[in-house]
């Protein structure tokens, strides 16, 4: 119980931050945008050509965003110098790493969903018939990618170049979420649509397994 | 000094031996030619640095545990003879690959899980050579290996679906599911002469990595005041 609450309260103040001053939310939405707009010149961007390759490009986009995302997300701890002052203020640690992931599954899911229309615009995909189950995906992807994402950078705050090195220790562990979740994508968005629950359950336990790892080793990475 | 001299004078020989085997024991393959040889020097290294990422799992985790320094020095010995190989097979693969498939590459299964293995334990090395303090950079490189490690199992799995549902771009041979019996002896007795010389490597590594750690805690000594 003490872990719910201690996590919901540090939830809310993850959320605080980043609502009063928005920076992270804003450079990430622009940053996907730019990617997807660059893209578009790498191929043609033909219906039939986008229904081939929009899944994937868009969970790169996706991951990359996060890659530099997740940045900050305990390097102001440190800057800050208040890591010690959260870890004394909860009973167990994980909370600390639930909070965050939960602040970082949420940061990339409203990134997710307001480049959504501008995706199936630019790509002339028709998303609105499957958004339910896509907004399913995204979830289960992002929350992959967050889970990880959180740990390894609380592993990169000690490093040099951790700007460059968060992305580097991120991406090949991310390779089974871009992988499940760009074919669950392209399964939707599909001329006939249809759910890949498969790939879904790969995901949930892709989450589970990580999750589990993360509680189990996740308060090494906050020793002093 | 001796005992290692000793050492990699019986890993020479058996080396040697596995080598010979290789050539003039095993049979001629009826398809590929000669050129199916260095499948004995290729299945072996990818099943050695799956060993040597094992031990260095075990490492990681033992350090987290014990925060015994020996561990440490273990999980980075065991990366590094792993990788090592592992790009033998990611060299040896395309080598074999151009006149048997016509291509370098396929993104089969197995290829493409031994090149994220490979990148894997790339990112492990590197983020070891960029935290300084050394009980920092044990602990964050020991989880990062467990991270790492618990990932490979999930990787295989999705691209072996990812994978399955497309047809294979290309006919796989050299299963060992249909080897012959002499062949399957060569293979068996090449993984063993690796093996040694994995365990040789990593112990002489191991060594390296203690007396660095002594000379780094004398240095230490001196320069406090």
């Amino acid at each position: 119980m003490s872990l719910a609450s201690d996590s919901i309260a540090l939830l809310g103040k993850e959320l605080h931050t980043e609502f009063c001053s928005r920076e992270l939310l804003t450079t990430t939405i622009v940053f996907i945008l730019v990617v997807i707009v660059l893209f578009s010149f790498t191929f043609d961007p033909t219906s039939t050509e986008s229904h081939r390759f929009g899944p994937g490009l868009l969970w790169l986009a996706f991951l990359f965003a996060a890659s530099l995302m997740l940045q900050p997300c305990f390097l102001r701890e440190q800057t800050n110098d208040t890591l010690s002052a959260l870890r004394l203020a909860v009973r167990d640690p994980f909370a600390i790493f639930l909070a965050k992931l939960s602040a970082n599954t949420l940061f990339l899911l409203l990134t997710e969903l307001l480049l959504l229309p501008i995706f199936a615009v630019l790509y002339d995909i028709p998303v609105l018939r499957v958004f339910p189950s896509l907004l399913l995906v995204f979830f289960l992807g992002s929350l992959g990618v967050s889970i990880v994402g959180t740990a390894l950078s609380a592993i990169s705050a000690h490093a040099r170049m951790r700007e460059l090195l968060l992305p580097l220790l991120m991406l090949p562990v991310l390779t089974p979420v871009l992988i499940a979740s760009t074919e669950a994508t392209a399964a939707l968005l599909d001329p006939h649509p249809s759910l890949r629950w498969d790939w879904l359950g790969f995901l949930a336990v892709f989450d589970a397994v990580f999750l589990t790892t993360l509680w189990l080793f996740g308060e090494y990475l906050l020793e002093e | 000094m001796k005992r290692i001299v000793f050492a990699g004078l019986v890993v020479f020989l058996l080396l040697a031996a596995a080598g010979y085997a290789a050539f003039y024991v095993a049979p001629t393959e009826r398809t590929m030619g000669l050129i199916q040889r260095i499948f004995y020097l290729h299945a072996p290294s990818g099943m050695t640095a799956l060993v040597a990422f094992f031990l260095c799992f075990l490492g990681n985790l033992g350090y987290v545990f014990s925060r015994k320094d020996r561990w440490d020095w273990l999980g980075v010995s065991a990366a590094e003879v792993g990788l090592a190989f592992c790009t033998v097979v990611l060299v040896t693969g395309p080598i074999w690959a151009h006149p048997v498939w016509g291509i370098w590459w396929a993104w089969d299964p197995r290829l493409t899980l031994t090149a994220v293995l490979w990148l894997l334990y790339v990112s492990y090395l590197l983020l070891r050579t960029l935290v300084e303090e050394p009980q920092r950079r044990a602990l964050v490189s020991a989880v990062f290996g467990i991270f790492a490690f618990i990932d490979v199992p999930l990787v295989y799995m999705s691209i072996r679906w990812w994978r399955t549902q497309h047809p294979q771009p290309v006919v796989f041979g050299g299963q060992s599911s249909g080897l012959d019996p002499k062949m399957r002896m060569v293979m068996f007795l090449f993984w063993g002469a690796l093996l040694a010389l994995m365990a040789l490597l990593i112990w002489v590594r191991y060594r390296l990595e203690a007396l660095r750690a002594d000379v780094d805690a004398l240095r230490r000594e001196v320069e406090s005041p």
